[in-house]
């Protein structure tokens, strides 16, 4: 069994820490993982992903083939159409609505939203609004994490919850609540969605 | 005890080198490696062991600190970016010829596709050049497991030793199992007891064209023998398939792109090199038996080169092996490689199925809001916009940037601390004004000797430090000139009434162009410092 995801989004916006949290629960759960990262230039206000790819057996490429992802979580609704080559036809997209504008020439987000519309496993909700409803407004990204919880399929949510607790214990309890907080806000909202 | 950690490609690296018995590590900031001497930073056995692990001004002095460590019989990690080699390189050469003592390794990480870099020079060809053995690990375990070869690989023949990592191995996370864990010392080497080099090597330390005649020889007639360790080592193992028609030699990381195209085993051979100088008899093996040879390196096409000349000298061009690789097309000249990539030189067909989405446009990097190198260029853009002929010469950071709109605010950047020197020669060309404008950073880790250059030749140059009070671009790493600014200037012979200082801000904006402007209509060297903190440390200091 192996799962591909591309983590995407735009510097800044918290992948990195989406990506800490799952490999951490894959750690717990013993799986074979490699996540690749972008650091550096790309990260001011560019396009960032992160490729992860978790197996029960070894895995040899660190970047997921085209055709080949199971699944997409993006945190703006563009950044989730440019890895659309790389998902699998079976393949879902979780990806938060709200558009990160720093571009002069972003497309009308309604034919953004219309592209997306194409794939047939397809998961959106405004991950923004859902994090400030329950009061965790710095938490968007884990409202996505626990929106794509139902369709990652290799991972039990209450690990990844666990992940949560470790990845933030150092920034206190608080953080900690306000992330599960988010996590379950985004479960719940996935729930509206058929698998 | 053996502990399960889930590491980057550097810091596998970086735990491999401190598990080795590591006592400092020499570096100086660049994508993508400067995780590696952050991880030893942040180490506790760092502490404990009292590890040297600073910031260095440049991979110069590191690489020659490091040396020294080296001279004094411990072992020595030195790390940079690709690029970080060419500043380094006399340093780098010649510790080939001084040999090493303690162990030391050379972390490069080359950059191919340039995610974050000005070309994508390819670190072996520096091993090869200098006669150094070279390792490249195809994972994160091998990353680990490697450098402490690489230590005792290097103490054991007087000789440094390169560890080679590209991008996607330096920042791709992946399960590494350990020797040792946090608390205990279990498999963890001890450090080396200070001794200096032994009799019979202790003048090669000295290279006086007479003793380093000899010294060349003797590192000439050991490439017979690294070639033998590096064949025998088992780093460079040899499969065979059931079908000739083809072999493979896959180095590094692009093993991993050929093998994900085949889970259950590559029907061809295949040769996976990790480690240099390149098993030359094992590749002649190869070529016995097989047709044609592909040959997959991430980077520039090293192996295949020579590999052309190998098969030509021996048969007299008549081998009849066909060499495929980055110089026939049947891969990509350059760039990084990936699984498609060798999916299609090996004449599988991609499996994508969605095409690229028409809705998505480019989101290049750009400065962040309420940066000061923003203020900084808009002050300077003001003032120059009453220049006809004026020319920006840029330099390495975040503020190259600024050539992006809506800025357009520099003519050339080329490599750390070719900004002020480029003005001087443009001033002597007749170019006024001529600015140069750098980093606090990158001037002290290539600007000053420049400036001692503008200051002695009278230039007519404007030189504008745009200080953050770090190293931004990389993360924000401790910055070798921060608070020394103004003194750095003045001792080089700058004329203190023509060392301004001035705080980028839009409420200065008035302050700031009269004081560019009178700087500029100055006729000999000036230095406009420009300070404000980077505002994502300052974030940081602030919680």
């Amino acid at each position: 069994m192996k799962r591909d995801i591309i983590l995407s989004g735009v510097g800044g916006q918290g992948i990195l820490s989406i990506a800490t949290v799952i490999g951490w629960a894959a750690l717990k759960e013993n799986l074979y993982l490699k996540q690749a990262e972008v650091h550096g230039m790309s990260r001011r206000g560019g396009d960032v992903q992160s490729n992860l790819r978790l197996g029960t057996g070894p895995i040899f490429s660190d970047l997921v083939p085209k055709g080949e992802c199971d699944l997409i979580i993006s945190l703006e609704p563009m950044e989730a159409l440019r890895y659309l080559p790389w998902l699998s036809p079976e393949g879902w997209v979780v990806t938060n609505t709200t558009p990160f504008v720093n571009i002069p020439n972003y497309p009308p987000i309604g034919e953004v939203m219309a592209e997306l519309g194409q794939v047939p496993n397809l998961i959106t909700l405004d991950c923004d609004s859902i994090a400030k409803e329950v009061r965790s407004p710095r938490s968007a990204n884990m409202v996505l994490l626990g929106a794509s919880a139902r369709v990652l399929g290799i991972l039990e949510p209450d690990n990844l919850k666990a992940g949560i607790e470790a990845v933030f214990a150092r920034k206190g309890e608080t953080v900690v609540q306000a992330n599960i907080s988010a996590f379950n806000a985004g479960f719940e909202e996935s729930g509206k969605f058929s698998k | 005890m053996e502990e399960k950690l889930l590491l980057l490609g550097d810091e596998a690296l970086a735990l491999g080198a401190l598990h080795a018995g590591l006592s400092g590590v020499y570096a100086y900031p660049g994508t993508p490696s400067t995780e590696i001497t952050e991880y030893i930073q942040a180490h506790p056995l760092t502490k404990e062991r009292g590890i040297h692990s600073d910031w260095c001004t440049n991979e110069k002095t590191a690489m020659e600190a490091a040396l020294g460590m080296s001279y004094a019989g411990k072992r020595a990690l030195v790390c940079m970016k690709h690029v970080g080699m060419n500043v380094c390189a006399d340093a780098f050469v010649n510790s080939a010829i001084t040999g090493a003592n303690g162990g030391l390794v050379i972390a490069a990480c080359d950059d191919p596709s340039q995610h974050s870099s000005q070309n994508e020079q390819d670190s072996r060809f520096y091993a090869d050049f200098a006669m150094m053995p070279c390792f490249e690990p195809s994972s994160q375990q091998e990353a680990y497991d490697m450098v402490r070869g690489a230590f005792d690989y290097s103490e054991a023949n007087h000789i440094p030793v390169l560890m080679r990592l590209t991008t996607r191995m330096a920042h791709s996370r992946a399960v590494v199992r350990t020797v040792g864990s946090a608390g205990s010392l279990t498999g963890i080497r001890p450090q080396n007891k200070m001794h200096f080099p032994p009799e019979e090597l202790a003048r090669f330390w000295v290279t006086l064209p007479g003793i380093s005649r000899q010294r060349v020889k003797i590192l000439s007639e050991q490439q017979d023998q690294f070639l033998h360790d590096s064949e025998l080592s088992g780093r460079n193992p040899f499969t065979d398939g059931p079908n000739h028609e083809m072999g493979i030699v896959a180095c590094g990381i692009a093993w991993n792109y050929l093998m994900e195209n085949y889970p259950d085993g590559c029907p061809y051979p295949v040769l996976k090199v990790t480690r240099y100088p390149f098993p030359k008899g094992l590749l002649r093996q190869m070529a016995a038996t097989c047709k044609t040879i592909m040959v997959v390196e991430e980077g520039q096409p090293l192996i295949e080169e020579r590999l052309r000349g190998l098969l030509y000298t021996e048969a007299e061009g008549a081998s009849g092996v066909k060499v495929k690789g980055r110089l026939d097309g049947t891969l990509p000249r350059n760039g990084e490689l990936n699984p498609d990539i060798l999916r299609e030189a090996l004449g599988m067909e991609v499996r994508q199925v969605f095409p690229e989405a028409a809705r998505t446009v480019p989101r290049p990097p750009s400065l962040c809001q309420g940066c000061g190198h923003r203020d900084f260029y808009t002050a300077l853009n003001a003032v120059l916009a009453k220049y006809e002929g004026a020319r920006v010469f840029g330099d390495i950071g975040c503020y190259t940037l600024g050539y992006m709109p809506p800025f357009h605010a520099i003519h050339s950047c080329v490599e750390m601390g070719a900004s002020l020197t480029m003005a001087i020669g443009a001033a002597d060309s007749g170019v006024w004004p001529s600015v140069g404008v750098i980093g606090d950073s990158t001037f002290t880790h290539s600007g000053m000797t420049g400036l001692l250059d503008a200051v002695n030749s009278k230039a007519d140059i404007t030189l504008c430090i745009s200080d953050n009070l770090t190293t931004g671009m990389t993360g924000g790493q401790d910055s070798a000139g921060t608070g020394k600014l103004e003194a750095i200037c003045e001792a080089i012979g700058v004329e203190k009434e023509h060392i301004r200082t001035i705080v980028p801000l839009p409420r200065n904006y008035p302050e700031m162009e009269r004081v560019i402007e009178e700087e500029i209509n100055y006729h000999g060297v000036s230095v406009v410092i420009c300070r404000r903190e980077c505002i994502q440390t300052a974030k940081r200091h602030a919680k």
